[in-house]
């Protein structure tokens, strides 16, 4: 059966290189200080993504991602790694969304593409760390879900087999289309890019990141796969109450920089008397024994 | 109405620790609000099978949702009996485990409700609130203390106008204790039938394997914990001898997870268990504020490392200066001479 799969990704400050302006004075992300990355999870939901489509004939593969103009970015690289093509989301109202209204952003954007069989996500995100919008943009559609998963074994008559990871154990499970799925860090990895589709998408472009007096210009109406598509609330019929600082619950109340309380150290060498000196206190202290 | 409500997972018969954690989290939490603990647990044949492991954590009302096909967990039919029972119930705050069912069910929910959720809280605190852009203030909200940005800093979260407030909060980080003040300990078994749409079981759970933990490194009193400094997985042999000696339970980094010398299910910090041992042997670990995070209330905590300036040797009480291959064996040689 040919599917169609619309594949959830998010461009993410690269927590792992965090410096000191990294935060702004209202307690939100300053995402412009910190390098902007595809978040890893939504790359190994990328390749399962991929996977699928091979095996199945004649299926899409689209990218859909909502952030700031420069997420264009995260569309070109899932189409030099083999995706059909991808919407970017991108007003400042969609602008401080928590979960809730990022979900609610990309369950209305889903609505729009149409008749997807499977939206697939990454398990969470480095920035916020929630594994909450799979699940939410799920409930938002009226969609199942299975989250967790490591492998998608295979798609047949309507339905998928899958399996997850759960505590302790895994579980495999059977669920009807369309059907969100969220993949975990740990499954397969994601293809790397391929130079050919890199040569043909390079210059792809969605129109915030088209400039005036593009040299290129005539080349957007030569090859129209150039331009990317990119909705704003009214191109999705959102509604903006329920969008972005507007439409979330939570409120961040404060941020505060983690100091650990310095502790005075008894500092010991390696020699042989420092070592039995320390066992002999904690022996007697019954801290160990 | 308006209670502290705690969703308890089950694995089989079994109650999850980390549920009954939030029991005596969420006790203390409707003691400061002055409402009722109540509880919520569904499965397949657990009437008279759950409620002693619930209740004597001071639930005054516990609902039992017993039926086919809620256990193994699938996310509609739980979500539905969630969802139903709020509607009627109208909790302030839900609290669940982050764990895969919390995490899974949560955002259902949350969504279902429009309520925002907070996930992975550390601390869970009640306080005022006033929202500096329209003025208006808010008392006794639920503050939902969490790391965020990769562990770079610590934010405290409202949900000043949605209810429940819920969020989830990992294994281990709340002590579970039995409630010896006064609770109601009433159990009301509702029909399942009347929460659950039939078309909610449409997820199959065709294989369901788990195995019991092989380690106890929540309850552990002596943890010693290894990071990429151990070198290798030989090198983690080293530290099995010691905790071996020690009766303690071994530990270790994300960097030593990721290299492969230990198994996931031991990493300590924040994406993994959090433990409060009477003694932390922290070995070659630089100490990283995600490892400090899961370790940081250890009574006593000994450094091994042979950098003088790793950062954990700050919060370490002892501070041993030294490669792990030379004195690790010393620890083993010095404790078995000693002892007894
Ligand atoms: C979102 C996020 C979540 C994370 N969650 C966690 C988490 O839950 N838990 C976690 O641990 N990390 C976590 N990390 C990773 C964390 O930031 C660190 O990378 C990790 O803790 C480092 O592990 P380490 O101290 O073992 O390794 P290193 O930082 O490489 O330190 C090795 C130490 O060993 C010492 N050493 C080397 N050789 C020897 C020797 N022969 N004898 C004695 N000492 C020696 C070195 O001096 C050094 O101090 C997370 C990171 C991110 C971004
Ligand atoms: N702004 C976004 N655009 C596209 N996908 C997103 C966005 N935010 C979250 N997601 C998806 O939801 C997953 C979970 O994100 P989170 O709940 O933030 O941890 C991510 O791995 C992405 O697949």
């Amino acid at each position: 059966m040919t599917l169609k799969i619309v594949v959830l990704a998010k461009q993410v400050p690269d927590t792992r290189n965090v410096g000191k302006d990294a935060m702004t004075p209202e307690g939100t992300v300053n995402r412009a200080a910190l390098p902007a990355i595809f978040n890893p999870d939504d790359l190994n939901a990328l390749e399962q993504a991929l996977r699928l489509k091979e095996e199945n004939p004649g299926s899409t593969v689209e990218v859909l991602t909502m952030g700031p103009p420069r997420a264009g970015e995260i569309i070109r690289q899932g189409l030099y790694r083999g995706a059909d093509g991808g919407y970017l989301l991108t007003d400042r109202l969609f602008a401080g969304a928590d979960t809730l209204a990022t979900s609610y952003a990309l369950a209305t954007a889903i609505r729009k593409i149409g008749k997807v069989d499977i939206v697939i996500g990454g398990r969470q995100a480095i920035d916020g760390d929630t594994a909450q919008v799979g699940p939410q943009v799920a409930q938002k559609l009226g969609l199942n879900q299975v989250t967790y998963a490591e492998k998608i074994l295979k798609v047949e008559g309507g339905k998928a087999t899958i399996e997850r990871h759960i505590d302790g154990g895994i579980e495999t499970v059977e669920a009807p289309l369309p059907l969100v799925i969220t993949v975990n860090g740990s499954a397969a990895p994601c293809r790397p890019e391929n130079a050919k589709l890199v040569m043909k998408y390079k210059y792809a472009k969605c129109p915030s990141e088209q400039v005036e007096g593009d040299p290129r210009a005539a080349l957007y109406e030569e090859r129209p796969y150039l331009n990317l598509t990119q909705w704003s609330v009214a191109d999705v019929n959102g509604d903006p109450d329920q969008c972005g600082l507007a439409g979330s619950p939570t409120k961040v109340k404060t941020v505060q920089n983690i100091v650990f309380q310095a502790k005075e150290s008894k500092t010991l060498s390696s020699s042989d008397a420092d070592i039995e000196s320390l066992v002999k206190e904690l022996l007697s202290e019954k801290l160990i024994g | 109405m308006n209670n502290v409500f705690v969703y308890c997972e089950i694995e089989g018969t079994t109650v999850a620790e980390v549920s009954q954690e939030l029991l005596t989290k969420g006790r203390k939490l409707a003691n400061t609000l002055g409402v009722e603990l109540h509880a919520v647990v569904a499965g397949t044949g657990i009437k008279g099978k759950v409620e002693d492991q619930i209740l004597p954590y001071g639930v005054d009302k516990l609902f039992v949702f017993d039926g086919k096909d809620l256990f193994p967990y699938t996310s509609a039919p739980h979500t539905d009996i969630l969802v139903n029972l709020f509607k009627e119930e109208k909790p302030q705050i839900c609290l669940m485990g982050a764990t895969v069912i919390g995490r899974d069910l949560g955002p259902r929910v949350s969504s279902s409700l429009t309520s925002g959720l907070t996930a992975d809280c550390t601390s869970l605190e009640i306080g005022p609130f006033t929202d500096v852009k329209t003025g208006k203030e808010y008392e006794n909200l639920l503050y939902q203390i969490r790391p965020a940005f990769g562990g770079n800093i610590v934010a405290t979260i409202v949900n000043p106008d949605h209810r429940p407030q819920m969020a989830t909060v990992r294994s281990g980080v709340m002590q579970k204790a039995l409630c010896d003040g006064p609770y109601k300990g009433e159990t009301v078994y509702p029909e399942v039938s009347k929460y659950v749409s039939p078309e909610s079981y449409v997820v199959k759970v065709l294989d369901h394997h788990v195995e019991a933990a092989r380690h106890n490194l929540k309850g552990a009193s002596i943890v010693v914990s290894g990071g990429y400094g151990m070198g290798s997985k030989e090198g983690f042999d080293m530290l099995f001898d010691l905790a071996k000696v020690l009766h303690a339970e071994v530990g270790a980094s994300r960097a030593a997870v990721d290299a492969g010398f230990c198994d996931h299910d031991r990493q300590i910090g924040q994406t993994g268990v959090t433990v409060h041992p009477k003694v932390y042997i922290a070995c070659g670990i630089s100490g990283q504020i995600q490892h400090i995070a899961g370790m940081q209330d250890s009574s006593i905590i000994i450094s091994i490392n042979s950098d003088p300036d790793a950062p954990i040797n700050t919060i370490a009480d002892y501070v041993i200066v030294g490669t792990v291959e030379e004195v690790i064996p010393k620890l083993i040689k010095y404790y078995k001479q000693n002892s007894k």
